[in-house]
């Protein structure tokens, strides 16, 4: 009597998992990745349903409002996937409870994705390959590209598999412990990292010169005044290896004064600044002219 | 150019393109884009030094939600053109086109919301056709909807490459050296918005630590990245065993307030 019981194929979930990444490519104002959702669950669709009503129904309740981060779907889908198994083998799953579903992960979900992807490992992966790139190494493009879409295309296979094994259950586990472990241990190692490029890639070069040091006696080489012997040569050349001024005077920058505080420092006053302006409301777009209207003008008063 | 660099570079600009909605392979990032047009017009270490020069100022740029970052992709397409139209492939011109990537930034801006503007039709199309039941109609209107992102950053790349190199370069050696020698300085500062913007979404009271170890470990310049990256990934794994261990002694649970001293301090002024 009952009939047999229709499965989404291995196969299946990996066409839905492909078309899954071009979920945001007719994203609009209206409902956002609503479309591209809808893209990505029609071969789960054409393999649950037959009649066209069915399918009707399907495609309509598919194209409701849906944005999350991108790659986080991946869960959501695998949920939905199983969710559409149970209602096309009879289970009495209605329309809300889909998009229930869907609206309810939506929203915790994107807020994993967009620290752990756009702001941790986007911003270290891209650091790391422009550390390389800035020297013309071919090696920090390559890298950059393939450690992220290895990255990606793992996360988004797995976790789809995840949500569609784990069916509904995933919600509850939503706000349990392992994924707060991800997200604040991304968010720990994203500070650092910050903290470090901050440190290496805010660059602030005073050019301004401070009236000169005079040195104590014995921290310059004093010169003979008339010929030089071997042996005095020696002693100054062992004098000079061993840290001592050329000269009576010391040049003194006042870039050198700041360093002597630590290193970065006003690169690290500049991102207070800029982080303060964004709480401000200040349009990060605006701040970036600024700035290149500042360094031109620093440049121009040879400050900078 | 030679043509057959000028159809490539129109590619590679469309995929860029699409690739700055989708969000997927990263082909739009500088690092990858700019590579690739230098080595389409011959000019491989140049595209990865402005690549790199690129990626770091947009590090902190991403869409979230509804919001739309700086239009990297047409930045670093635009700017990779200009720089080998200009044929400076010193780090002047190089720093010359990372500045003028910015205002490029965004006008990309505004093409990017025409586009999902116009996407809006798209899914009222999406709705008639699944009324009948059609979906090979939504798929081809997705993919529509997919190559008008694409070319949303091809026309403006094929525009540019049709523009006279000769052009192109008498406007670049027309800047004098107080102008190219301040973008220059700008672009070094100018990553900290990028920076500001990502510390302004994750600071919290607890990570705020964190910052500091890293500020002050990044000045010993023997430390590499990758081995800074596996001091950080080392630091966040002792951080949670320890406060799991810790029992309820306060972890965990939010006080109150924003949770960021830092920016509680900041946002009192």
């Amino acid at each position: 009597m009952m009939a047999e019981k229709i499965e989404l194929t291995r196969s299946n979930r990996m066409s839905v998992a492909w078309r899954s990444q071009f979920l945001q490519g007719s994203w609009n104002y209206e409902r956002m990745q609503n479309v591209g959702w809808a893209y990505s669950l029609i071969p789960a669709i054409k393999k649950l349903y037959k009649t066209k009503e069915d399918r009707t129904a399907a495609l309509k309740r598919h194209l409701e409002f849906f944005n999350t981060h991108p790659y986080v779907a991946s869960p959501i889908i695998g949920v939905t996937l199983a969710l559409e198994e149970e209602r096309a083998n009879g289970a009495k799953i209605d329309d809300t409870a889909i998009q229930g579903v869907k609206i309810g992960m939506m929203g915790p979900l994107a807020g994993i994705g967009d620290p752990v992807f756009w702001f941790t490992v986007r911003p270290i992966l891209g650091a790391l390959g422009a550390s390389l790139a800035l020297s013309g190494n071919i090696l920090g493009p390559i890298l950059f590209f393939v450690l992220w879409n290895a990255i990606r295309m793992s996360f988004i296979w797995y976790t789809q598999e995840f949500g569609y094994k784990a069916g509904s259950a995933i919600t509850q586990d939503l706000s349990g412990g392992l994924l707060k472990d991800i997200t604040k241990g991304a968010s720990i190692l994203g500070m650092f990292i910050l903290a470090v490029l901050v440190e290496r890639w805010v660059s602030i070069k005073f050019a301004v010169e401070l009236p000169a040091k005079k040195l104590a006696e014995g921290a310059y080489i004093k010169f003979p005044n008339g010929s030089v012997t071997g042996g005095k040569l020696q002693e100054i050349l062992s004098q000079q290896a061993s840290g001592m001024s050329l000269t009576k005077m010391a040049p003194n920058t006042l870039q050198a004064n700041l360093d002597s505080l630590i290193p970065g420092l006003m690169g690290l006053l500049l991102t207070f600044l800029a982080m303060w302006l964004l709480k401000k409301k200040v349009s990060p777009i605006v701040m970036i002219i600024g700035i290149f209207i500042f360094g031109i003008l620093m440049h121009a008063l040879h400050i900078m | 150019m030679s043509i057959i660099s000028m159809v490539l570079v129109v590619i590679i600009a469309f995929f860029a393109g699409m690739e700055g909605i989708l969000d997927e392979f990263q082909i739009h990032q500088p690092l990858v884009s700019a590579t690739l047009i230098g080595l389409a017009t011959g000019h491989l270490t140049a595209g990865i030094m402005l690549g790199g020069s690129l990626q770091m100022i947009a590090l902190g740029w991403a869409n979230i939600g509804a919001a739309v970052a700086p239009d990297i992709a047409l930045a670093s397409v635009a700017s990779s053109i200009i720089m080998v139209k200009g044929d400076n492939f010193t780090a002047t011109g190089i720093s010359v086109a990372v500045a003028s990537a910015i205002p490029l930034a965004v006008a990309g801006l505004f093409l990017t919301m025409i586009v999902r503007t116009i996407a809006v039709g798209l899914t009222h199309g999406a709705d008639a056709a699944a009324k009948e039941g059609k979906y090979k109609t939504i798929e081809r209107l997705h993919l529509f909807g997919i190559m008008l992102q694409g070319l949303r950053i091809a026309i403006p790349a094929g525009l540019l490459i049709a523009i006279p190199a000769s052009a192109v370069q008498s406007a670049l050696s027309s800047m004098p050296e107080w102008l190219t020698g301040g973008m220059a300085i700008g672009g070094g500062m100018v990553v900290a918005v990028g920076y500001a913007l990502v510390i302004n979404m994750m600071a919290t009271r607890e990570v705020w630590p964190f910052f500091a170890i890293g500020f002050a470990l990044a000045a010993i310049s023997q430390l590499t990245l990758i081995a800074l990256g596996a001091i950080g990934v080392a630091l966040a794994f002792i951080y949670l065993n320890l406060s799991k261990m810790g029992g309820n002694g306060g972890n965990g649970s939010n006080g109150g307030g924003s949770n960021d001293p830092v920016g509680d301090i900041l946002d009192q002024y």
